[in-house]
């Protein structure tokens, strides 16, 4: 086997492959999928030298341990945590170079929920659909990583960023959310409207890659009809019959027969996939194509 | 016909029936082939067709009202056949719901024409019209843990075939070795929206219970 891979020391409660994802195929079935957080992501990859396209690890809540079989460059970012190789501090949110045979150890989140982490060359699994991407919903792509797996890389193909530090938004403490209403808010009444607009939603343990799922305010519908399955964007606030909020996050599914009340901007999901269970949520109506 | 916007680039088109959701899917399809239309999804469904990253879905809801939607085309592309052991657990409680012999609900079955009106619950699962709508059947009361891969199935309008084993509600009536999903393959999917699907009997493989 080549020596451009990655030996998992310690998978981590939860550490996938992600690139930006598999769209277009949403008509077949298949969810979109891809790194929660983009823009983590892809500062990760160019810290290191990778175009956009490679695909990085995301992991959640408590990190990963890897030990590459040759020397390559590796940056984390995301959820602020301890980076250490082979146990001495090394830096978050820049290159750090680690020698073959070193392990490098992406410790607990301190803030925020998943870390990403760029090798250079990227991670080179087999893509499925033009992607490299782990789908939890639908089971494509690679497994999540587990003890003692082998990750293969690409060949390093440019030359890692010269910087001491990237500037990255923290996690937020309480997330506010732009929300367009629709398309079907006219399935709840009026009162559930303006609480879903004005009330305080706490982010639920049972978040997961296809959605952060909320407690709190139970919206009432004002149809009890069932809705005929139909087609599911990112970002869509689903409401399921127990009332509370659900939006879809990249592993959603592509058709659903639950009313969706409003759509997230989708510049406003990264920091919804980095809230850990118990933070504030708050939806505010924007119009239009508006919004910074 | 009704158009929804869904936040900033997405369109969901309301329209009276599923045919008129397939007619306007084959439409769209057909608008983004010849370049007058971009979209990154077009996901048609039940009663709705989806259309995802669009430039501009204000001026398409306004096109897409001021213009009536042409009919399905006449078929033109060839039909998928689906050779079925009509060995179902399911059988005999959709003989019961549908008033006739178990042999008789695989000759109803067969005789029909399918076509897959969306897809959706996994890669590869089609929700596939065509049985007369006498023929509906509810959703078992109690959905089952495990339905085996290739499991033929039906529930409400549509029939479907479980592409893996996953849970599921739907009435089991038969069983094909046909690979529903192989990534591998080009294409992946062996059903997309506008298919058109028959189902071929064939003899059980096993002594008939």
């Amino acid at each position: 086997m080549t020596d451009r891979a990655l030996s998992v020391v310690r998978a981590g409660a939860l550490t996938t492959v992600q690139d930006r994802g598999r769209p277009g195929h949403a008509h077949l079935g298949v969810p979109r999928s891809g790194a929660l957080d983009g823009p983590a992501a892809a500062l990760a990859n160019r810290l290191v030298g990778n175009g956009p396209e490679a695909a990085v690890l995301e992991t959640t809540l408590d990190g990963c341990s890897l030990r590459p079989r040759s020397a390559v460059t590796v940056a984390v970012t995301g959820a602020p945590c301890r980076v250490t190789v082979d146990g001495r501090p090394a830096a978050w949110g820049a290159p750090v170079r680690v020698r073959a045979g070193s392990v490098l150890d992406v410790g607990p989140a301190v803030l925020g929920v998943r870390a990403y982490v760029a090798v250079s060359g990227g991670v080179a699994v087999e893509p499925v659909l033009g992607s490299r991407s782990t789908d939890l919903l639908s089971g494509l792509g690679p497994a999540p990583l587990t003890d003692g797996a082998v990750v293969p890389l690409g060949a390093p193909t440019g030359v890692h960023a010269r910087v001491d530090v990237a500037p990255q938004a923290g996690p937020p403490s309480e997330l506010v959310l732009r929300v367009s209403l629709g398309p079907r808010d006219d399935w709840f009444t009026t009162e559930a409207v303006r609480l879903f607009l004005s009330g305080v939603f706490r982010v639920s343990p049972a978040s997961n890659r296809i959605g952060v799922r909320t407690t709190g305010p139970v919206l009432e519908r004002a149809r009890g009809e069932e809705l005929p399955s139909e087609g599911m964007v990112l970002g869509a606030v689903q409401v399921p019959p127990a009332g509370t909020p659900v939006i879809f996050l990249a592993d959603h599914p592509t058709t659903g027969g639950y009313p969706v009340i409003g759509v997230v901007r989708a510049e406003d999901l990264p920091a919804a996939a980095q809230a850990r269970p118990g933070t504030a949520v708050r939806f505010v109506a924007v119009r239009g194509r508006g919004g910074c | 016909m009704r158009t929804l916007p869904v936040g900033p680039e997405a369109l969901l088109v309301e329209v009276a029936s599923g045919e008129e959701a397939q007619a306007l899917h084959a439409d769209l399809l057909r608008r983004r082939a010849e370049g007058s239309l971009t979209a990154r999804e077009i996901v048609p469904a039940a009663r709705t067709v989806l259309l995802d990253g669009l430039p501009d879905p204000a001026r398409l809801a306004a096109e897409l009202t001021s213009r009536p939607v042409p009919p399905l085309p006449p078929r033109a592309d060839g039909t998928v056949e689906i050779p079925v052991r009509y060995d179902g657990p399911d059988l005999a409680d959709v003989a019961a719901h549908w008033g006739v012999g178990e042999a008789e609900v695989a000759r109803i079955h067969a005789d029909a024409e399918f076509r897959v009106a969306f897809c959706g619950f996994a890669p590869g699962f089609g929700y596939l019209t065509g049985l007369p709508a006498r023929y509906e059947v509810p959703r078992r009361s109690t959905p089952r843990t495990s339905v085996p891969a290739g499991s033929v199935a039906l529930a409400g309008p549509y029939t479907g075939v479980y592409p893996r084993s996953s849970p599921g509600g739907w009435q089991l009536i038969g069983t094909t070795d046909v690979v529903l999903w192989d990534h591998t393959r080009e294409p992946a999917a062996l059903l997309s929206p506008g298919t058109r699907v028959r189902f071929v009997p064939v003899a059980p493989t096993g002594p008939v219970t």
